[in-house]
């Protein structure tokens, strides 16, 4: 544990080295401007983003306000109207597969068993499916699945559920990872237990992770930064970055729940709540 | 008459006390034999709504077939035009063998008609899914397809590939793939587009997404359509073999109409709903081998 505790440090400093912008991030987003409709209703306009290495990312706004359509373009599953996305300076516009990206809801293939769902990712990239199996089982319990390998999606509950797809994210091997709402359909408790599950882990793993929430209480725990996105695309103002938050972290052998309470959380979570007016 | 007040005063503190006692009596019980109490009496009803589900049906067969035999019996239908159930078990026994060699070759026509017209459903549908034009060229022709009677054609089945087994296989093609192609077709739409965008973003090739999404998507669409096909795999062959042939359970049909053997006539009809029950049961248990995780689905959903 102690171990894991020096570890976040590292990555916390070797984040502010990427941010600072002496290093190449890991993920940018340059100039987006956003539309499902080639154009006649914008999403967002001018949106730029960066990830480095290592990083914890939030980006919050309000429900519809386009959090997932950039998430989208990032994963190259969509192509900005204008604007370019940067992968450690490589340009991988409108191509996915480089990035991991969890969707929203939990996606499980209801007709495989577990462990075939989350060996998805390896099996497409054309790993028999024996190895790929080999490679994900010694992950379960650090994924706290285990025993869960030969279940199917359905006996799962929500916590579960999204933890199997967490796994499959991961497996799908790449540095950037990109997280929609990853925690909201889960209940309080599983959500808090869930988040500090993540962040601990992923910094272990040394992913950057882009995570997109609503929850202001969430985005403040999880991230290094968090990103304000504003505007009401509904409404015809097209979203746009209000604000870049850099986040105080806790001190070494703060829990969460004592972090949530200290004047420098508060002080970061007024800020925010303030930004989204 | 003097007891009578006291006994309702009896009966009235009987009902009274338990109802006060049980709060007290129950309590430390809760925990324990209090559920186990439940979820047994429970179980008991589930297993009287699953005999109730078995029984009634039974009964309702046994009373029709009970009313059929009297009416036969009693002579409200002359027995010339309505022959009676045991009659029709009789001519069942006595025609078995024929009948038995009658019924392969009804099921072979069935069930070779079955596996083209699945194969050509299939491949329509993936076709009509994968192509836009396809689907725009072919749904009003396999729509219009469906509304000629399947009883005007076969005489021109017949005309065209003779008395042999082509044109009973033909015919239940043709009046299997429809069933399959529409079912498959909206089993296909039916996929979660976030699914497949999941598959690409791991750089899915659109075959791998087909094979590991869409499909599997559609199963339970399929086998509901397949169902039906196999419905209409045995009714179309029946119908073929009417207009013309040399053996199945049609030709058997006009040859027992022609002699007015109506209790023949009923045994064979029987006979054909039961092959169509027993093809249906043989789809529904290739559903559950190809889809082992409804069982799990509906045990959660319960
Ligand atoms: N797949 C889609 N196709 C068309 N329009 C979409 C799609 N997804 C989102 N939109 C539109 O884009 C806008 C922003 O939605 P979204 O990015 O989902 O918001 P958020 O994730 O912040 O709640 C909404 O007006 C929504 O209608
Ligand atoms: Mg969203």
């Amino acid at each position: 544990m102690a171990d894991a505790g020096e570890k976040d440090v590292d990555a916390v400093a070797g984040a502010g080295a990427g941010a600072g912008g002496a290093a190449v991030p890991a993920l940018e987003a340059r100039g987006f401007t956003l539309s499902w409709d080639e154009g006649e209703h914008i999403v967002v306009e001018d949106v730029s983003l960066t990830l480095g290495a290592g990083e914890v990312v939030c980006l919050v706004g309000r429900s519809g306000c386009g959090k997932t359509t950039i998430l989208h373009a990032l994963s190259g599953l969509t192509t900005p109207l204008r604007g370019r996305v940067l992968l450690h300076g490589t340009d991988v516009t409108g191509q996915p597969g480089h990035v991991s990206y969890m969707l929203q809801k939990d996606l499980l293939l209801p007709n495989k068993r577990i462990v075939d769902n989350v060996c998805l990712p390896l099996v497409l990239a054309g790993m028999p499916a024996a190895d790929a199996r080999a490679k994900a089982e010694p992950l379960f319990e650090r994924f706290g699945l285990a025993g869960t390998e030969r279940m199917w999606p359905s006996e799962l509950s929500g916590g579960m559920r999204q933890r199997a797809a967490f796994l499959r994210t991961y497996l799908m091997g790449n540095d950037v990872t990109l997280l929609d709402e990853p925690f909201s359909a889960l209940d309080a408790l599983t959500r808090t237990d869930m988040r500090s599950w993540y962040c601990q882990m992923s910094r272990e793993l040394g992913m950057a992770t882009l995570a997109i929430t609503h929850d202001v209480d969430e985005a403040v725990t999880m991230a290094d930064r968090i990103y304000v996105l504003q505007g009401d695309p509904r409404a015809g103002v097209p979203s746009r970055v209000e604000a870049e938050l850099a986040v105080p972290r806790p001190s070494d052998g703060t829990s969460p729940a004592d972090f949530a309470l200290t004047p420098a959380f508060l002080d970061c979570k007024r800020k925010v709540l303030e930004l989204l007016g | 008459m003097a007891t009578e007040p006291t006994g309702e005063k009896d009966g009235a503190s009987q009902v009274g006390t338990p109802a006060e006692v049980r709060p007290t009596e129950a309590q430390p019980t809760a925990g324990h034999a209090g559920q186990e109490d439940r979820s047994s009496r429970r179980k008991a009803a589930l297993r009287r709504a699953k005999r109730r589900r078995v029984v009634v049906p039974l009964l309702t067969a046994a009373v029709i077939i009970g009313v059929w035999q009297a009416v036969v019996a009693f002579g409200i239908v002359p027995n010339f035009l309505l022959p009676s159930p045991v009659q029709v078990v009789y001519a069942l026994v006595a025609d078995a063998s024929l009948l038995a060699m009658h019924s392969v070759a009804t099921l072979t026509e069935a069930a070779l008609g079955l596996v083209i017209g699945t194969a050509v459903g299939f491949v329509v549908a993936v076709l009509m899914d994968r192509f836009e034009t396809v689907s725009l060229a072919l749904d009003p022709i396999v729509t219009v397809s469906q509304t000629i009677p399947t009883v005007a054609i076969a005489p021109l089945l017949v005309l065209w590939f003779g008395y042999g087994l082509a044109p009973k296989v033909v015919l239940v093609v043709i009046s299997t793939f429809f069933p399959i192609t529409v079912s498959l077709v909206s089993g296909f739409r039916s996929v979660d587009p976030d699914l497949i965008d999941l598959m690409r973003t791991m750089n899915a090739t659109r075959w791998q997404i087909f094979w590991k999404v869409k499909l599997p998507a559609a199963l339970d669409q399929f086998f509901s359509g397949l169902r039906i096909s196999a419905t209409y795999a045995i009714v179309g062959a029946v119908i073929a073999e009417w207009l013309g042939g040399f053996s199945g359970l049609g030709v058997y049909m006009t040859r027992v109409r022609k002699s007015f053997a109506y209790d023949r006539m009923f045994a064979v009809i029987i006979l054909i709903s039961v092959l169509s029950l027993a093809l249906m049961g043989l789809v529904d248990w290739l559903q559950r081998i190809a889809m082992p995780w409804k069982r799990a689905e509906r045990k959660e959903g319960r």
